[in-house]
């Protein structure tokens, strides 16, 4: 409702993308015809709702395509660059957080953590340029941009373009993951159980595999959902300086050409998307941490 | 009629890119007898169609991608201008000059197969011209009374008005099959080329269509992937990732190919024009002394050196030299501006004014914007840039018609036939130029 009304106060009409200069009276009135945009407000809401109420994201006005099918075309680029993004940014992040967090004291920790602070800081289309301009155009290792047109049919190739894509969002996503692993070792380092645990006998290591990564892994993990939502919807920049067909530069383009359809599509299943990992980090959590399976379980 | 006419046109752009085909062997396949005939061309654009039906508001992506390789018209307009026959074998034209009979070229098949037929053409022509067709040509064909295919080869087309122009207007239209159900995310056209694939946001990807009736493509097909920024459109030529760019956003990025004997550049015509237009119906504009003040106060030449370099050409109007009509209007209100001070005097303005100049929101628009302010400054007028997109443009400007000056690309050729229509959105009125 709110999205709704919100996108019907942007200035323009979706059916200014479909004129040119030179188009008459008639051709606008078509336009309009076509896009619905001369029916009443409250008609065309009453449209979306019922339509969205039967799971039927409807027809781009621009493309006359549908559209879900468009949707799930570029959640086939945009998923697996999140997810693999995700998943370099963790196997970089985890072990230096906690390298960084154990040996604070010494010149490589300190390192870390004021490399991590600098990447914080650097914009997520810096860094991709960055790339752009060393891997792609100087050293010729990966293609700058685009997705082969027979997209996932083509499946070295479509890695090969999402590589430096996903470089870049690990490099940025890993140095603020990087920060929470290396505050939540700390946290860990200083408690009474680790130190029992020594004092019992084990050695540091051992106790922190056994006890440490557990309880530091709880606080991490809905960080990590955080992240992960972030990244998906934060993919729109990365899409855009690689050229990727992917569903932030779908709705950046909805947006521009006021296709209220897509928009309404795409932020819709983003939604979706967003409640289901954050869904999966509370079902992580509760994976790793028994306690918080029993207090459930006690309540009801 | 130029002198009372309210633009500053330059002719810009159209600088085409293309990596020569030592390097790349799959660019020397279009001109090279001996080139690889698997080869795929693979060509990097910035304007994507919005679908792929020209009667439906594609965009002008769609005329680049389909003119002439998936669909083909009655006619064909070269790339020296001229225009020649195509799907047609023959036509006469009767005494009077209202009607003409096509005879259509035989063994044309559709890509799904079906045979060209008189109906077809017939269906062809009244989509265009149909109420709710989008095309830039609808007003262009809406001298024609009639279309009838009298039988399947022929076709009579019958107008209101003698018209010498209809073959060159039928060079726009597509000629596709009336049996096809879904001609905006699908095609069925008579072209050398037939769509493989279209990837939203991404390519369109053609091969060539085995029983064309024509000469054969002597390469594997055409890859079009669409950029939406101009850096990454660079990228892509210099990595390699395609062998034609159409289009160079400025002269800063043609240095890095101009200079690097991998590439060639090519300087074409174009019809795009940068076009600063006025309000007529407003306060100051409505006072053909201000409009006149003010072209004479800008330094068109710079303006143009500034933003292109040595490229562009100055057409002091707004008709592309490629149109039949065009005559060189630079002389006329030249860059003077003490006879523009002396012009604002005379219309009751010796200490300037303030307007508001509506300027889009993309390339080249906000760097003219901001030339005109410093230019206009000088001769005491003031200039408050509002930058808006490309979609409020339509409902500001073009239609609601709520501005003082705007600056915008205007791409078509033969466009002077609305320019001087009283209701188009600068609101030029003068019954003789109209009539």
């Amino acid at each position: 409702m709110v999205l709704f009304i919100l996108l019907r106060l942007l200035p323009g009409d979706p059916a200014n993308s479909l004129i040119s200069v030179g188009a008459d009276e008639a051709q606008i009135a078509a336009a309009r015809r076509q896009v619905g945009s001369d029916l009443p407000l409250a008609q065309q809401f009453l449209q979306f709702i019922t339509s969205l109420a039967r799971f039927d994201l409807g027809t781009s006005f621009i493309s006359r395509t549908p559209v879900l099918p468009e949707i799930m075309d570029r959640l086939a680029v945009t998923l697996p660059l999140t997810v693999l993004s995700f998943l370099l940014a963790l196997v970089i992040a985890v072990p230096l957080g906690i390298l960084s967090a154990v040996k604070a004291d010494r010149w490589y920790g300190a390192a870390i953590s004021v490399v991590s602070q600098l990447g914080i800081a650097i914009p997520v289309f810096w860094v991709g340029i960055l790339l752009v301009t060393l891997f792609a155009v100087n050293l010729r290792l990966f293609p700058s941009g685009g997705f082969p047109p027979r997209g996932w049919g083509a499946p070295v190739e479509a890695l090969r373009t999402l590589f430096l894509p996903i470089l870049t969002i690990a490099i940025v996503m890993s140095a603020s993951l990087l920060r929470y692993v290396r505050s939540a070792t700390q946290d860990v380092l200083g408690s009474d159980y680790l130190r029992t645990a020594r004092a019992l006998g084990a050695g540091f290591s051992e106790a922190l595999v056994r006890h440490g990564i557990r309880n530091g892994a709880v606080p991490v993990m809905s960080i990590l959902g955080i992240e992960l939502a972030t990244a998906l919807l934060g993919a729109v920049v990365v899409e855009r300086v690689f050229n990727l067909p992917g569903l932030g530069s779908m709705l950046l383009l909805a947006i521009e050409q006021r296709d209220y359809p897509n928009i309404q599509g795409v932020l819709f299943i983003s939604t979706l998307l967003v409640l289901l990992i954050g869904f999966l980090a509370d079902l992580g959590q509760r994976l790793v941490d028994p306690r918080l399976r029993e207090s459930r379980g006690a309540r009801s | 009629m130029t002198a009372s006419l309210k633009e500053t046109g330059l002719g810009l752009r159209s600088l085409t890119i293309s990596v020569a085909f030592a390097i790349v062997g799959a660019t020397g396949a279009m001109a090279q007898d001996n080139a690889d005939p698997s080869a795929v061309i693979r060509i990097g654009s910035l304007y994507e169609p919005q679908n792929l039906d020209n009667t439906a508001g594609a965009g002008q992506g769609i005329n680049e991608a389909f003119n002439g390789n998936v669909y083909e018209g009655l006619f064909q307009l070269t790339d020296d201008g001229d225009v020649v026959e195509k799907l047609v074998s023959g036509f006469e034209m009767s005494e009077d000059g209202l009607t003409y009979t096509f005879t259509l070229q035989p063994d044309v098949t559709f890509h799904s197969g079906d045979p060209l037929t008189a109906a077809d053409v017939k269906h062809s022509i009244e989509r265009v011209t149909a109420e709710t067709s989008q095309s830039s040509r609808k007003r262009s064909l809406a001298n024609i009374e009639s279309v009838e295919a009298k039988d399947d080869s022929t076709v009579v087309v019958t107008l209101k008005e003698r018209s010498i122009s209809l073959p060159y207007n039928l060079t726009y239209v597509w000629i596709v099959n009336d049996a096809a159900e879904d001609l905006t995310s699908g095609e069925d056209g008579t072209g050398p080329y037939k769509l493989d694939n279209w990837r939203r946001g991404s390519s369109i990807t053609l091969s060539p269509y085995e029983n064309y009736w024509g000469e054969k493509p002597k390469n594997g097909g055409v890859t079009f992937s669409y950029f939406k920024e101009a850096t990454a459109l660079n990228n892509a030529l210099l990595t390699n990732a395609v062998d034609i760019i159409t289009s160079v956003q400025s002269p800063d990025s043609l240095m890095q190919f101009q200079d690097n004997p991998s590439f060639v550049v090519t300087d074409g015509q174009s019809t795009t024009k940068e076009v600063l237009a006025y309000n007529d119906r407003v306060a100051p504009f409505d006072n053909v002394k201000v409009r006149k003040a003010v072209a004479r106060a800008i330094d068109r030449k710079r303006l143009l050196n500034s933003i292109w370099g040595d490229h562009g050409t100055l057409i002091g109007s707004f008709v592309p030299p490629t149109d039949p009509w065009y005559v060189d209007l630079n002389d006329v209100d030249a860059y003077d501006p003490e006879s523009a001070k002396a012009l604002l005097a005379e219309a009751g303005y010796a200490d300037g004014f303030t307007f508001t100049l509506d300027t889009p929101n993309y390339d080249p628009h906000p760097i003219v914007a901001q030339f005109l302010q410093n230019e206009l400054a000088k001769v005491g007028i003031k200039v408050e840039i509002n930058i808006i997109t490309a979609n409020e443009w339509y409902t500001k400007i073009y239609q609601a018609q709520d501005f003082q000056a705007t600056l915008q690309e205007h791409v078509n050729h033969r466009d002077i036939v609305f320019y001087g229509n009283p209701n188009f959105y600068w609101g030029y009125n003068n019954p003789q130029v109209w009539n």
